[in-house]
């Protein structure tokens, strides 16, 4: 049974309103039957110093990667991770976490893989969360298991792969890094780890818009007409465009799929997970260096 | 097996390793509260401060050299709990152990925690930066001495 979405007047103009949810919606709802709130974090311990009452936790690294292979879990393993914390296929699922809900998004997005239907975004994660002074707890959520079913992942409408990206060449690439990144100075974010991609630079013709154009100071998505100037005005995205994002590991790029796609209402964008560390590291794909997009490479 | 640990940092490790993974996370997140405050020497200014590039969040390092003894310090943010249990490992491991003793610590000591699993190899890495920034700290403060 879903929960009522929330009618909060700065989201009427979004495409898909019912993807998003205010704090003032959160608090006003906690522990309304159907509702699931999960907390997921770029920090693992982050959610033990306190969260939001009854959240459960999803750790990217440890729980939704497959532990062996470059890929997320499989049908059984998803049913088995979310059913083991109250998530029915039914329910209400709204994710929020730290540094402008990234991890949170890249979340939201598998939790697409597996078709569940109803999952939304706090708008401004924990940080506005915390920034209002709203409760927190450190009492780790007694979730009760249930049952999920187990659902093949599709990996073909939300998702690309490298040879996804070769053929997609000469539609719309948006490369949510840092200008730093995109020119290729560097292959990581500022101030973030090496992460291992042996070469610098974007992929051809994509066009550079860090992802944190799409958030206002206080980490809130910015409202249609600021994201139309950021997305159809300056990157040149037209109404029915399939538009593939990329970043470094694709948690980045997950938000800017997430604003495409529920606020801007694109139909048809994949997120490229393999990203900058999977194109910067492989053999004979075209590269471009510097701060201009660069042409589409002849094929 | 690695018995030429300094005994500060081979008990942190036996206490890692006795527990079940969710538990090393909780002693992981003890670590996080227990890093101390800067002394007030530090405390206004960050110019001594190092900032660790390996981490994925801002933390910054100072060692000092007392004679031949260690002092490390460390200061991160309170939102990123995780660094800041990696920061005080280290600072607690370290401290009082003579410069030689800090320059032999296996590079791979992060490693040795038993935390990939419960936190991700990634992670652990931030702490492997940590570590070898204080290393190069103490062999150019030794150097300017």
């Amino acid at each position: 049974m879903p929960v009522a979405t929330d009618p909060a007047a700065q989201f009427t103009g979004f495409a898909h309103p019912e993807r998003i949810v205010s704090t003032d919606w959160l608090a006003a709802h906690l522990g309304e039957p159907g509702l699931v709130v999960v907390e997921s974090d770029e920090d693992v311990l982050l959610y033990e110093t306190g969260h939001i009452p009854g959240a459960v936790k999803v750790d990217w690294h440890t729980e939704l990667n497959d532990p062996v292979t470059r890929d997320y879990i499989d049908g059984a393993g998803f049913a088995a991770l979310v059913g083991g914390k109250g998530i029915s296929r039914d329910s209400t699922v709204v994710i929020y976490g730290d540094k402008n809900n990234w991890w949170a998004a890249y979340a939201l997005w598998v939790f697409t893989l597996f078709g569940h239907e109803d999952v939304r975004l706090l708008d401004g994660g924990r940080a506005k969360w915390e920034a209002e002074g709203r409760e927190y707890t450190t009492e780790k959520a007694a979730a009760q298991a249930v049952e999920y079913p187990v659902v093949e992942r599709d990996d073909t409408t939300i998702r690309a792969f490298k040879d996804d990206v070769l053929e997609h060449l000469g539609s719309p690439l948006i490369d949510v890094r840092s200008p730093e990144e995109f020119s290729g100075e560097r292959t990581t974010a500022p101030a973030y780890p090496e992460e291992g991609a042996l070469r610098g630079g974007h992929i051809p013709s994509a066009q550079n818009v860090p992802w944190a154009k799409a958030v206002a100071d206080d980490g809130t998505f910015r409202p249609p007409v600021e994201l139309d100037e950021v997305y159809r005005a300056g990157a040149g995205l037209a109404e029915g465009d399939p538009v593939i994002a990329y970043c470094r590991i694709g948690e980045r790029s997950s938000h800017t799929w997430f604003v495409l796609t529920h606020l801007l209402g694109f139909e048809n964008v994949r997120n490229y997970d393999g990203s900058w560390t999977e194109w910067g590291s492989a053999v004979r794909v075209p590269i471009v260096k510097g701060s201009e997009p660069g042409p589409v490479p002849q094929r | 097996m690695t018995s030429d640990l300094p005994e500060s940092l081979a008990e942190i490790r036996d206490d890692f390793l006795a527990l079940s993974q969710p538990d090393r996370l909780q002693l992981l997140l003890e670590f996080s509260g227990e890093l101390p405050a800067l002394p007030e020497h530090l405390k206004d200014h960050p110019d001594l401060l190092e900032r660790v590039e390996e981490c994925q969040s801002p933390v910054f390092i100072v060692v000092e050299l007392d004679g031949e003894t260690v002092r490390m310090h460390a200061t991160a943010p309170r939102e990123s709990p995780t660094t800041r249990g990696f920061a005080s490992i280290l600072v607690q491991g370290l401290s009082g152990l003579s410069a030689d003793d800090v320059l032999a610590v296996p590079p791979d000591y992060p490693q040795m925690l038993g935390l990939n699993e419960a936190v991700s190899p990634l992670r652990v890495r931030g702490m492997s930066g940590m570590l070898s920034r204080v290393k190069r700290q103490i062999a150019m403060k030794r150097a300017l001495a």
